[in-house]
């Protein structure tokens, strides 16, 4: 018989795409921006970028085996997207074992120990992140001022090996980032709109960041941090290409800069304005690659809009009033919490059917 | 034409290209012709004749038994050679009752039943009785038989006849070739069919992708002011009954109901077709337009074909494989069921055969589900695939049903789309086939139950005739002790 086995009902046509594809895309999408941080924070960045994935690699074949599972999907590509949103989240210059430990928190116990691929609540990468932050607070802080890979200032390949494998960031280059540096003059109280000011001039910074140097990335922070411009570039070739839509970064980004202009208005002493929110930090790769993650987010397009509203809205308030200058991975930990339920209320309303999935009235025309 | 929108849907491959552009040609008489006693949804037809009897073209073989049926005719004329079992053009394969006829070669008809000079004259229940009579199912694969369609109009007013045009499933080109060659005879199949509904309206609904046949169509119907030809977007599942109706009409079928519960009733074009042959000539349906297609075939055609004719015959029609098919469809690849083996005639309701390549079906072993929500966005029923999945893996049947699996149209966008390539629809017929059963479980249970109570009622109620009986006895002659 030339029909083989029929039990399989059809259709015996399917989509080109593929989970491979989607996260070959989403990383192609990264690349411009990793490849010029990358260059930005030279060989320590890039040593630690390697140690991230590679211990993600390793973490996610040892579950498998763990798990008695092939090892093919290595291959999807999730454990690599996953080191590799993590290690932009990290101090570029921040020792090996916090790249391997983050490995540890992001593969095994945020994404295993649910199921594995598609069965995790949580981002696996924000959950290292967040777990990283709060258990190594300093190392986790430690952030240094671009050093361009051949510029004068930066490390050798050898000073590099140093840094991240052995005595760590030497005295003397770390600075604070734009969110960080606010957050603290306020503490201090310093008004925002004075130390605004004082980011613009160059001051007590090493490196001095107004609103185009924080888009094109010359400032302080995690590679995903800066060039926001890149990021955003990606994120728009990733709705281009389908692979996202949308929804949830322009609700993520509207959200912030709205809450942000409308509390600047208010009090511009306490509140930094909306574009300094959506410019800064993580917003950009939260926004496109973080928050827009399969797994952990809404199904429905409406699930999605109310979903990016709260990752926008918890960011600006952690931002402006919590005890850390930056929110965006605690938003989307939070909001993915709310996942399960925002899907159960924001269901598309059946055809036939009213929203509560009544059948609707019979309406006779003619 | 003001068209309304509709949710989801997707735009597949279409492949149309294979046989689109070319003419139909009438399969030549093939050695033996295979006529199945069940060709249609409802009641097996009865078997008219036997072993060794002489057939004409067009006549009665088999007769319908009850309303939801249809006679079957002789596609040729011949002798009888058997009637036997043979395989279903199912994807169980399970022999089925099926007139097997040896063609003289002469194609002699029969004496045909008088064609209707004025249609428009006649009543409805002439027309109705004559396409009955004739054996027309609906011709866009469901096989429906079309006489109870077009009593619809007794029960209801209808205020449009759809005819469906839209073939949205891929690779099929039988009903666009209908409408390029027999634009003619279509609408005016179209506006019996109408007048048998009693329906004042005809909407001819062609997808964009088929300009030729709305070219055609809307030239033979400038001749009449109720006949209107509506061009749809092309995107399946848009040949949908409800979404048809939809898109055409604003008007959504409440669930449950049926698309004529709103006025609306749905014919296909090569039913309409048919409809004309039986009414103006007296021919019953004893042909039809098959695409053969798909790339392991040599030369895809579209083919005019006599029904019983086997699958062989097409292939062979068709210069035969190029290489091996992966899977032999009948029908569209979305829809199409799985032929079980080349030898199963063609039948009334298959719109499509195809040889499809490994290549063109393009699966893969299912992965992880990753909730990209593609599924969710697709879904013209305005379901939630991913999390009917979810519940029908944990065997959690009855939280599908609240999320609406009965909803189904099973029209497998959400197994195309799916990344995963997850067989999503596969699990939603499972579930519907479980409910069901279950469902008639518990009405049976429920049967049993009423009768067992009733059993109990009247036994109790004997039993109380009785005691009052009893009662009385005593009584009453005490009481003609008083009256002596």
């Amino acid at each position: 018989m030339i029909v083989g086995e029929l039990i399989k009902s059809g259709p015996y046509a399917h989509t080109e795409n593929t989970v491979q594809r989607t996260m070959f895309m989403v990383l192609l999408a990264l690349v411009p921006a990793t490849v010029f941080d990358l260059f930005l924070f030279g060989w320590p960045a890039i040593l630690l970028f390697g140690v991230t994935i590679g211990s993600c690699l390793l973490a996610e074949a040892a579950c498998l085996a763990l798990a008695g599972r092939p090892l093919n999907p290595l291959s999807d590509g999730s454990a690599i997207l996953t080191g590799w949103l993590l290690a932009m989240t990290l101090p570029p210059w921040a020792p090996w074992w916090i790249g391997a430990l983050g490995a540890v928190f992001a593969i095994p116990l945020a994404k295993h120990a649910f199921g594995g691929l598609g069965q995790n609540v949580f981002n696996p990468a924000m959950v290292a992140r967040v777990a990283l932050l709060v258990s190594f607070p300093v190392a986790m802080t430690a952030w240094v001022a671009p050093h361009p890979i051949f510029s004068a200032g930066a490390p050798s390949l050898a000073q590099s090996v140093a840094i991240t494998f052995g005595a760590g960031q030497p005295d003397g280059v770390s600075a604070a980032t734009a969110l960080g540096y606010v957050k603290t003059e306020l503490s201090r109280g310093i008004p925002v709109h004075e130390s605004l000011e004082a980011l613009g001039r160059d001051s007590n910074m090493t490196w001095a960041p107004d609103l185009m140097d924080l888009a094109t990335g010359f400032e302080p922070g995690s590679l995903g941090e800066t060039s926001a411009i890149l990021i955003l570039l990606g994120g728009l070739f990733l709705i281009r290409k389908r692979i996202i839509t949308w929804h949830i970064p322009a609700m993520v980004l509207g959200t912030l800069f709205v809450m942000g202009t409308l509390f600047n208005a208010l009090d511009s002493a306490r509140f930094a304005p909306g574009l300094f929110h959506v410019f800064t930090g993580a917003t950009f790769l939260g926004a496109f690659f973080i928050a827009t993650d399969y797994v952990t987010s809404p199904v429905s397009k409406t699930g999605q809009l109310v979903f990016g509203f709260g990752v926008g809205l918890l960011t600006w308030v952690i931002r402006s009033f919590a005890g850390y200058p930056e929110g965006m991975a605690f938003a989307v930990l939070l909001m993915n919490s709310l996942t399960p339920i925002i899907d159960q209320y924001t269901r598309p309303r059946m055809f036939g059917r009213t929203r509560k999935g009544e059948p609707l009235p019979l309406e006779r025309q003619g | 034409m003001k068209l309304h929108p509709i949710r989801g849907g997707i735009h597949p491959e279409y492949r149309k290209e294979l046989t689109g552009a070319r003419a139909t040609e009438a399969l030549p008489l093939p050695a033996r012709l295979y006529i199945p006693l069940q060709q249609h949804i409802g009641a097996p037809a009865e078997v008219l004749v036997c072993e060794g009897d002489l057939v004409k073209k067009g006549q009665v073989i088999a007769r319908r038994q009850g309303q939801v049926s249809v006679h079957h005719h002789a596609s040729t004329s011949g002798r009888v050679v058997e009637v036997t079992e043979i395989p279903a053009p199912h994807p169980s394969g399970l022999p089925q009752p099926t007139i097997v006829i040896e063609p003289d070669g002469r194609d002699e008809w029969a004496s045909l039943p008088e064609p209707i000079a004025d249609p428009f004259a006649a009543s409805p229940r002439a027309i109705e009785e004559r396409v009955a009579e004739s054996g027309i199912v609906g011709m866009g694969g469901a096989a429906f038989p079309s006489a109870v369609k077009l009593s619809l109009g007794i029960r209801q007013p209808i205020h449009t006849l759809l005819l469906n045009g839209a073939e949205c499933e891929p690779y099929l080109t039988c009903d666009d070739r209908v409408m390029r060659e027999d634009a003619a005879q279509v609408i005016d199949g179209a506006r019996i069919m109408a007048h048998a509904l009693g329906a004042p309206r005809v909407v001819v609904a062609i997808e964009e992708n088929k300009p030729e046949a709305l070219a055609t169509m809307t030239v033979a119907a400038t001749a009449f002011a109720n006949v209107e030809v509506a061009q749809v977007p092309a995107m399946y599942p848009m040949g949908s009954e409800r979404h048809l109706t939809l898109v055409v009409t604003g008007q959504e079928t409440p669930a449950r109901k049926l698309t004529a519960d709103l006025g609306v009733v749905v014919h296909n074009v090569a039913t309409a077709r048919a409809v004309h042959q039986a009414v103006r000539l007296g021919r019953p349906l004893i042909a039809r337009v098959v695409t053969v297609s798909g790339k392991a075939l040599r030369e895809p055609k579209n083919v005019l074909a006599p029904i019983g004719a086997r699958v062989s015959d097409l292939i062979d029609f068709c210069g035969g494989f190029s290489q091996r098919p992966e899977r032999l469809v009948q029908g569209g690849p979305m829809m199409g069921t799985p032929l079980p083996s080349l030898d199963v005639p063609v039948v009334k309701g298959t719109s499509g055969i195809l040889a499809l390549t490994a290549e063109e079906i393009n699966d893969r072993p299912a992965g992880p589900c990753v909730r990209c929500g593609a599924c969710v966005e697709i879904c013209a029923c305005g379901l939630t695939p991913v999390e009917l999945a979810a519940h029908i893996r944990h065997d959690d049947l009855e939280g599908a049903a609240k999320l609406g699996v009965m909803d189904c149209v099973s029209c497998g966008s959400c197994s195309w789309v799916c990344p995963s390539h997850i067989p999503l629809v596969h699990y939603f017929n499972y579930a519907k086939g479980a409910l069901h059963a279950l469902e008639r479980e518990r009405h049976k249970n429920e049967r049993t139950k009423r009768l067992v109570e009733s059993r109990a009622a009247r036994l109790e109620k004997l039993a109380a005739q009785r005691a009052a009986n009893l009662a009385r006895k005593p009584k009453g002659v005490a009481a003609d002790e008083v009256r002596a």
